[in-house]
């Protein structure tokens, strides 16, 4: 058998400006319908497996346990009140979600804050439905590194703001390392300022459903953001990743890897990675790519490149996608050399996500994710 | 003291087409402590000889045997053949992304061996057959055969040669692609490994210039899928004077 590899290079066409702002925007869910199948953005979603979080208004019945490590420079405060200006949400879960929840994290860090340690927030589920607001401030000229924690299990929608003050530079981790039940419903959304840099990387290994929507949007010229992804399905798992860079701003910069495996029956991986770069935003430079690795039958992955270029004058914009199976070469390579076919097929599945990891550069989690992986696969692979 | 018997061996490749004989019976012996060259034009069959003999789920097995000190090699997987004692260096060995060269010899080792090697004594081990192959000691961390020169390739199958000491070697043109030094370089590394005594080599090549270096005890010349001639180290000379239109009976 050799390796099947698809590859999905699309037309990139310059399109007329066309208005995209969403037809709704709001804090309130019972300003949007209730999505279904038929609506472009839950087509590959199993609305059944929802537990109802689309329709925006199933009660809490418990909370999540929220932990921060203490680290200079940084503060977290958990606040009841809703208070300050919030840009609506583009979707009923979203809505649903703030409308629902009793209070909201705000992680800080302090202008001009070098952090020295990586702040960890970790979100443990104990089975209940809950929501979260999480705010991630970056003061001017800050650095850091936020790694969030997902674990336990849930039925929880919880949003991340991100706010990259200019000059800033942050890097924010979300593990999706749920128990096998686990359903988590999100949107990221990144702002970035003037000169300012993001690496926003979304890492989905548990749950039964996990749906992250991470967006940037930059408010002035310079940004840059790099979203990078890695994500593994077993069998009956769904992980959907929708991104969307909205390239205002001129002379910004936006680059996305993800890369997932697939294994088992029902395994299903979804990558939409949407990216406009509207007629003012010169000077563009824009990349994306998608690679998917179906380790045994029955598992799907969908991989959507989407770029829509309004304007001619840019630096660069691509994108690329494939899904193939192991390569028997490589393996042959690997057996000849006394290694078992199962052992090979390891070591092909964790070479195939080290440069991802290199590139993620926070080492504390590496041997969490290489670990996970291969405990989920349980043995087998 | 192994030995390898191929006998009556034939072989198709599964094409596009259906089914293609390349193998039309390969009779060929080697011992450990010898030097076999086969030598043939391209497209003979000689890569296919040796990917049979390793293994390679491509090649189909159509007659013959294969056995190694009297097991049959052919009922036996990949894996199992390297730990039993088979080596093949490729002619065009394959990129794993993202597996550095340390963890692949290590991983590889540890199966051959049956045990993980101990940590000092292997470090010491992959340093001194690196250095002794001119192999930048930072190759170690590099991934296998990424963005690697053909030369550099070249050497790393000799490296793997080297630390596995296999009873049987097949060379597949590990010659080609090198320049002068490095190919004096790779020779030597092979005669280490002969000089034990302990392997048999069937090296496959083109060129008489590896065999100024390694000198073979038989060459055999290879064509349309099988050997037609044998005989000592002057046979090569005769090839490379004469080419190896003498040697195909109408
Ligand atoms: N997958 C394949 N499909 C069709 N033909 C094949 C395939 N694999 C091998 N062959 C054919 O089998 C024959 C033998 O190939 P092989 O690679 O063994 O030759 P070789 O003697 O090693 O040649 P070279 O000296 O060029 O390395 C060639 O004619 C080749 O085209
Ligand atoms: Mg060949």
């Amino acid at each position: 058998m050799t390796a099947v590899t698809e590859h999905i290079e699309r037309e990139v066409a310059i399109v007329p400006p066309k208005d995209h702002t969403p037809v709704i925007r709001s804090l309130d869910p019972s300003d949007f319908p209730t999505p279904t199948s038929r609506d472009e953005e839950f087509r590959f979603t199993p609305m059944a497996k929802l537990r109802d979080l689309h329709k925006g208004d199933v009660p809490t019945t418990g909370g999540m346990a929220i932990a921060v490590n203490k680290v200079p420079g940084a503060t977290f405060e958990l606040s009841a009140a809703k208070t300050g200006e919030r840009q609506g949400f583009t979707d009923k879960i979203a809505a649903g979600a703030w409308a629902s929840l009793d209070s909201i994290s705000t992680l800080t860090i302090s202008a001009d804050a070098q952090l020295e340690e990586s702040v960890v927030v970790s979100i443990v589920g104990s089975g209940a439905v809950s929501y979260g607001q999480l705010d991630i401030n970056v003061g001017k000229f800050a650095k850091a590194v936020v790694i969030v924690d997902h674990i336990g299990d849930a039925t929880y929608a919880g949003n991340i703001d991100i706010n990259v003050a200019d000059g800033a530079s942050v890097c924010v981790v979300s593990l999706q390392d749920w128990d096998a039940k686990a359903v988590h419903l999100a949107q990221h959304r990144i702002t970035l300022g003037r000169d300012s840099s993001v690496k926003h990387v979304s890492i989905t290994l548990g749950g039964e459903v996990v749906r992250i929507l991470p967006s940037v949007v930059y408010t002035a010229p310079g940004g840059q953001a790099e979203l990078l992804g890695l994500y593994f399905a077993g069998a009956g798992q769904h992980a959907e990743h929708r991104l969307f860079v909205d390239h205002s701003e001129a002379n910004c910069r936006s680059n996305v890897v993800y890369k997932g495996a697939l294994d088992g029956a029902d395994a299903h991986t979804v990558w939409v990675g949407d990216v406009l770069i509207r007629a003012n935003a010169v000077g563009t430079d824009t990349y994306e790519i998608n690679r998917n690795l179906v380790l045994s039958g029955g598992g799907r992955a969908d991989s959507v490149p989407n770029l829509e270029i309004e304007t001619g004058e840019i630096v660069g914009a691509g994108h690329a996608s494939t899904t193939g199976r192991f390569d028997d070469e490589q393996l042959f390579y690997l057996q000849s050399r006394g290694i078992t076919p199962d052992e090979a097929r390891k070591l092909v599945l964790r070479g195939f996500f080290e440069d991802l990891l290199s590139q993620i550069g926070v080492p504390e989690i590496n041997d969490r994710v290489r670990n996970s992986i291969e405990t989920r696969l349980g043995g087998h692979i | 003291m192994s030995v390898i018997e191929i006998k009556g061996l034939t072989v198709q490749v599964t094409t596009e087409d259906g089914p293609k004989d390349i193998l039309r019976g390969v009779d060929l012996t080697v011992k450990a402590g010898e030097v076999h060259a086969l030598m043939g034009p391209n497209g003979s069959g000689k890569s296919t000889l040796a990917y049979a003999i390793a293994g390679h789920p491509k090649y189909s097995i159509t007659g013959g045997s294969v056995t190694l000190d009297g097991q049959d090699v052919l009922a036996m997987s990949v894996d199992e053949r390297a730990r039993a004692g088979l080596f093949l260096a490729m002619q065009y060995p394959v990129e794993v992304p993202g597996v550095s060269i340390s963890n692949f010899l290590r991983t590889s080792i540890t199966a051959i061996r049956g045990e993980a090697p101990n940590l000092r004594h292997w470090i010491k081990e992959l340093k001194e057959s690196m250095a002794g192959l001119q192999i930048d000691p930072q190759f170690a961390e590099r991934n296998v055969n990424e963005g690697f020169s053909g030369g550099e390739r070249k050497r790393t199958e000799i490296l793997q040669m080297e630390l596995i000491n296999p009873r049987i070697a097949v060379l597949d043109e590990t010659d080609s692609g090198l320049d002068v030094d490095a190919l004096r370089v790779v020779s030597e590394g092979i005669n280490r490994v002969c000089a034990k005594g302990e392997t048999g080599v069937l090296l496959i090549t083109h060129f008489t210039r590896i065999l100024k270096y390694v000198k073979p005890d038989f060459v055999h010349v290879f064509y349309d899928g099988r050997i037609v001639r044998e005989g000592g180290s002057e046979l090569a000379d005769d090839i490379e004077a004469n080419g190896y239109a003498q040697f195909v009976t109408a």
